[in-house]
């Protein structure tokens, strides 16, 4: 049998992939309703008044969907490699990496996106002025398909693990603090008044390296765990 | 010598720090040598095991 | 095959790399205390006092040589996991992971005596500087691969996975160095400088030296008692592992020659 066309192999995929999460919907509002029970908390924790809470919101919005994303991400692979479909991904005739690449573009496309366009709303819980909201934004839309790339590689080491959450963060962490630093300051500049160009163009380019390195050590991490 | 060991007055500080580098270090030394030992333990427990069911009449 | 390759391919055997670094290892660990007394001598009785910060410089000693460590055996390990993930070499699996608790030591030993160091100077146990956070990312990095190869139950696949970790945080580490600098500059004037741009007088110059090159010394003792180890256990069944079990115990000699005897004959 001839294999089909590496292009409509990512068709199938992404295809399959929309079908499946699409049949369970109810969990994609998971992540935001997380988001949003941490962003809750701290008011409760801090007080309410508005002064207080606008000088943490940025902060407070950036890891609440950074940890929603952690959280998130252990369903990347887990169904597939309970009933077998990621071995077959890893077996087949079409390059690895474009294959996990557009796994990682739909599951940034229904983790993280409902997340950005929540996180306004979360802003205006915490008070965050208008302008800022607009720069989290543009930065978390730059650094949440890094966090995804990245988080896959990770997700890819510890596959086969029956309980790895408290490892993935672990393994996670460490390499989201370059983003998180970078996101989160930019935020902060821009609420400060100041210039905050550098660190989203500095995002901008971490994201186009990633996007280029990751699903290829993605793809590596992944032949290593099915070994 | 007393004034030695006072390290003008930073003595806690300085004293606490290389107590840290030693104990930690001496640890770092003593944990392969423990893990050794309990390695070659468990693996003559095996070979024990496996050549008494070799022995064993059947 | 030249003699160089052959030499090198006989070295990389376990039961030879056993033999070999069992007799090295006391002398690596032995020269790291003779050189280890004597940078601390230097340091604590013979250099002179900080004309800045008193005698709580003295940490200097234990502090930085450690923190170098912390940064080389990260090095050390990348570079094992990467032979070992192109090709295949045993020894470095075995070695990349021997070189992770030892460089998680020293990175412990850099926090807390830093700490030590920074109450002091500081005012405070801990400063969110640049270096001391960088320096706490690498410790989660080390516990990270640490973590991994521990949750796998197959050896070499472990050693696999972590390894392709650490090569991944080598990446990140400059990257992390970076970003936390920049942060750094946009939330605080600069720090009290601990140390100067390397201007340091040479009676304190040589005993730092010295502690380097003892920790190295150290470093490289521990990672052989490790990699011993971590190779018993991977050649658990093999024969060499066998008799050597049998005769490095308290008893069973005789046992072990009758052992050896019949895998051979």
């Amino acid at each position: 049998m001839k294999p089909g066309s590496t292009r409509a192999a990512c068709t199938a995929l992404i295809k399959r992939d929309l079908i499946l999460i699409w049949r369970r919907r109810g969990d994609a509002i998971n992540p935001i309703l997380f988001a949003l029970i941490v962003v809750a908390l701290f008011p409760l924790a801090l007080g309410p008044e508005p002064e207080q809470l606008r000088h943490i919101a940025t902060g407070v919005v950036f890891v609440a969907v950074l940890l929603a994303g952690l959280l998130a991400l252990d369903t990347l692979f887990r169904s597939d490699y309970e009933d077998g479909s990621l071995e077959q991904l890893v077996l087949s005739p079409h390059p690895l990496s474009l294959l996990l690449g557009c796994k990682i573009a739909v599951h940034w496309f229904t983790t993280a996106l409902p997340l950005l366009i929540a996180a306004p709303l979360l802003g205006e819980l915490l008070h965050m002025d208008g302008p800022v909201r607009w720069v989290l934004t543009g930065a978390l839309f730059l650094a949440t398909p890094l966090l995804s790339l990245i988080g896959a590689v990770c997700v890819a080491l510890t596959v086969g693990m029956r309980r790895s959450g408290m490892l993935l963060a672990l393994l996670v962490l460490p390499l989201y603090v370059p983003v998180l630093i970078f996101g989160a300051g930019a935020c902060n500049a821009a609420a400060l008044g100041l210039p905050y160009l550098a660190p989203l163009l500095w995002l901008g380019a971490a994201l186009v390296l990633a996007l280029v390195l990751a699903p290829l050590a993605c793809a590596a991490a992944l032949r290593i765990s099915l070994s | 010598m007393a004034d030695f060991f006072a390290m003008g007055g930073y003595a806690t500080y300085v004293w606490v720090s290389y107590a840290v580098f030693f104990i930690v270090l001496a640890l770092d030394a003593w944990a392969p040598r423990a893990q050794r030992k309990r390695v070659i333990a468990e693996l003559r427990g095996r070979l024990k095991r496996r050549r008494a069911r070799e022995e064993a009449p059947v | 095959m030249n003699t160089l390759v052959l030499w090198f391919h006989k070295l990389g055997s376990p039961p030879t790399f056993h033999r070999l670094a069992g007799a090295l290892m006391p002398w690596f660990y032995g020269i790291a205390i003779a050189l280890g007394v004597i940078g601390i001598y230097g340091g604590l009785v013979l250099a002179p006092r900080d004309y800045q910060q008193g005698d709580a410089y003295r940490i200097i000693f234990v502090h930085v040589p450690s923190a170098w460590m912390g940064m080389f055996a990260y090095f050390f390990m990348a570079a094992n996991a990467f032979i070992a993930l192109i090709w295949r070499i045993k020894l470095s699996e075995v070695m990349a992971m021997a070189s992770a608790p030892a460089g998680a030591t020293f990175t412990f030993i850099t926090l807390v005596t830093g700490s030590l160091w920074g109450k002091p100077m500081w005012g405070t146990w801990w400063e969110w500087d640049a270096r001391l956070t960088s320096e706490l990312v690498l410790l989660f990095l080390y516990l990270g691969v640490i973590g991994l190869y521990h949750a796998i139950e197959d050896r070499r696949q472990a050693a696999r996975a972590a390894g392709f970790l650490a090569l991944i945080g080598t990446v990140n580490i400059p990257i992390v160095h970076f970003s936390v600098n920049w942060w750094n500059t946009l939330h605080q004037a600069s720090t009290v400088r601990l140390l100067g741009p390397s201007k340091i007088d040479s009676s304190m110059l040589w005993p730092l030296l010295v502690m380097a090159l003892a920790t190295h010394l150290w470093f490289f003792g521990t990672l052989l008692a490790r990699t011993r180890t971590g190779l018993l256990e991977l050649d658990g069944g093999k024969d060499w592992v066998r008799a050597l079990v049998l005769t490095d115990g308290t008893r069973a000699a005789p046992e072990a020659t009758a052992i050896t005897e019949q895998a051979h004959g």
